[in-house]
């Protein structure tokens, strides 16, 4: 209990004290999962309203695919990334085919982290929003496009129909990655200054046996996640009073 | 049995030509030909699942048939064709209103065709004094009774002012008490606006008070076609009299005419009708069974306008609704009346009993039986 008391004020001290090695983490972290769950929404919204949305063929596989993917181990998202961007993966053998040169050191930068982060989240983006423009009825579209929706101006009104839905893809997107570890450590190789993030870098103390500091930082990480989360509710919120 | 509608007199504005429904390899609707007129109110009417409304949906441009193809104006048009879908305008049985105020719900249309917000609001304003709720563009949307949201979803049609308006079974959804005064109401608007409207309804009351003309459809097939009046007094078909709870229309034949009444020769009976066709025609007659008075065989009838007075057998008695319908015959002449069901009390009407059935000369609905198939 003292231990943990100890930590919420070592973690006030850490945010006032002006620390920029603290403050270059939390930036980090902000800007590898920000770009991410941005992709991630880029792709997953408008596959999850194909899939909500449409009859094709393939349709059911695809579904699976999206559900597997929304329990994807980040471990295991990780491991992959890696084998695909390492030295001798393939990603770097195409490099070599197509250039004739060796391919730049792609493992422990930030886009590697964008990428491992953007493949454990857009299957949650895709599922949640698939599920939440599927619960929007068929007849709602059948009375768009009667007043003269285009397919483009159907598929905004449905989303905007299914916000809720879809604001709690990205929040769900979001959380998965904000506070996931071990892609980001795997790929990212917590290089102080270039890829270490709020994750990593508990990991980090607490292998050291700073567990005041790791602690310290898990509360900031919770008091970041909740502040963009109260943000991100209070858009899916917004305009609520018209709703039932 | 005919699997078209009748030609315009008007030119028609929407043509379907042989069309043709399948879902899951099953034929669902099949039309030879379906015309609506410029101006008219056509109402669709047939039982559920009859396929009343995927034809609105193929004439309406919301769904592509297997076969055939629909014609705007004569010019060929599909559900892709812009310019044809800015025309029309759909209320659906569930209004679907969207989220946000019903201000937002109205324009919803007018900000897709870009119509400038200050022109946007006006016409808003006016779409909604028209249904009877001006004044609440500020209110939320979903939050309306079921009459209200039906109305503000017409409002969101009429502000377009579609030269089509597709209506699907638009009040079925609602209580008796708020069906009958909205019903009255959309065929006032509807009237009004002097806009063209296909008007899909499984109550037949409902699509005498807003039809011009009447299609009845049966198992996806054209059944009976043509003015209002006509359709609904002249059955032609065992399955249509049963639908609109008639007998089946008789074919008879004008022998004389006086002061504007033709005297028609129905089986063994002769009875007065209002018409203009010529003596000497063969004729279909047809009188709504609400037209129909019965009176005990036995008693003095009091003094009354109607010509006709025919002393008839009961053949049956059925319970519709609040009343009964009383199959009648005499020397082949077959009619059915509506009675309440304490009048069918008191006169102890049951099959057998004699009884005289009074009707007036305007009640009797005669039309030519030229291109209508005897024998049905």
């Amino acid at each position: 209990m003292e231990t943990l008391w100890e930590a919420v004020v070592e973690a006030g001290r850490m945010l006032v004290s002006g620390d920029l090695t603290l403050y270059g983490i939390i930036g980090l972290s902000l800007k590898v999962s920000g770009i991410s769950i941005a992709i991630a929404m880029a792709i997953g919204v408008p596959l999850g309203y194909l899939i909500g949305s449409r009859r094709f063929v393939g349709r059911r596989l695809v579904q699976v695919l999206v559900n597997t993917g929304m329990g994807l181990p980040p471990v295991v998202a990780g491991l992959t990334v890696y084998i695909l961007l390492s030295r001798t993966g393939p990603v770097s053998e195409l490099w070599m085919s197509l250039f004739g040169s060796i391919a730049p050191r792609m493992l422990f930068t930030l886009p590697a982290m964008i990428f491992a982060q953007v493949v454990i989240s857009t299957p949650l983006v895709t599922g949640v929003t698939a599920a939440a423009i599927g619960s929007v009825p068929v007849e709602l579209r059948l009375q768009a496009r009667s007043l003269g929706a285009s397919a483009w101006q159907e598929a905004a009104l449905v989303v905007k129909e299914a916000r809720r839905g879809v604001m709690a893809a990205v929040v769900a997107g979001f959380g998965g990655i904000i506070s996931e570890v071990g892609a980001v450590m795997m790929v990212g190789g917590n290089i102080e200054g270039q890829t270490r993030v709020m994750t990593t870098a508990i990991v980090l103390e607490s292998r050291k046996g700073n567990f005041g500091i790791a602690l310290a930082l898990g509360f900031i990480l919770i008091g970041i996640a909740f502040v963009i989360n109260n943000g991100l509710t209070a858009l899916q919120h917004s305009g609520g009073r018209y709703e039932r | 049995m005919s699997a078209r509608t009748p030609a315009c007199t008007r030119t028609p504005i929407i043509v379907g030509e042989d069309i043709e429904v399948r879902y899951h390899k099953r034929t669902v609707l099949e039309v030879e030909r379906f015309e609506l007129c410029n101006g008219e109110t056509h109402a669709i009417l047939g039982p559920s699942g009859s396929g009343k409304s995927t034809l609105l949906r193929i004439l309406g441009l919301l769904e592509k048939p297997a076969h055939g193809h629909v014609t705007l104006d004569g010019r060929p048009v599909e559900p892709g064709d812009k310019s044809a879908r800015m025309m029309m305008a759909a209320v659906f049985q569930n209004p679907y209103l969207f989220k946000g105020t019903v201000g937002e719900n109205v324009a919803y249309g007018l900000a897709l065709r870009k119509v400038p917000r200050e022109q946007r609001d006006e016409r808003v304003a006016a779409a909604l004094e028209r249904v009877g709720l001006g004044g609440t563009q500020k209110s939320s949307a979903l939050q309306l009774s079921g009459g209200e949201a039906q109305r503000v979803a017409l409002a969101r049609a009429l502000v377009l002012e579609p030269r089509i308006m597709l209506l699907d079974e638009p009040l079925s959804y609602l209580d008796p008490l708020i069906k009958r005064r909205l019903v009255t109401d959309f065929s006032e608007i509807l009237s009004a606006e002097g806009v063209t409207a296909l008007y899909v309804t499984h109550d037949q009351d409902e699509a005498m008070v807003v039809a011009d003309r009447v299609t009845i459809i049966n198992e996806g097939r054209v059944v009976r076609s043509g003015g209002v009046d006509e359709v609904m007094t002249l059955p032609t078909t065992e399955w249509v009299a049963d639908f609109i709870g008639m007998e089946t229309a008789l074919h008879g034949g004008i022998v004389g005419r006086s002061e504007g009444v033709a005297e028609v020769s129905v089986g063994g009976e002769r009875v007065f009708a209002v018409t203009d066709l010529p003596v000497g025609i063969d004729v279909l007659v047809g009188i709504r069974p609400e037209d129909v008075l019965l009176f005990d065989a036995d008693v003095d009838i009091p003094q009354s306008s109607a010509r006709n007075r025919l002393r008839m057998r009961v053949d049956g008695v059925e319970r519709r609704g609040g009343t009964d319908r009383i199959s009648l015959s005499s020397n082949g002449f077959r009619i059915a009346a509506s009675v309440s069901r304490a009048s069918a009390r008191e006169m102890g009407l049951e099959p057998g009993s004699e009884v005289v059935a009074l009707f007036k000369a305007t009640s009797v609905t005669v039309a030519s039986a030229v291109g209508v198939p005897s024998g049905v």
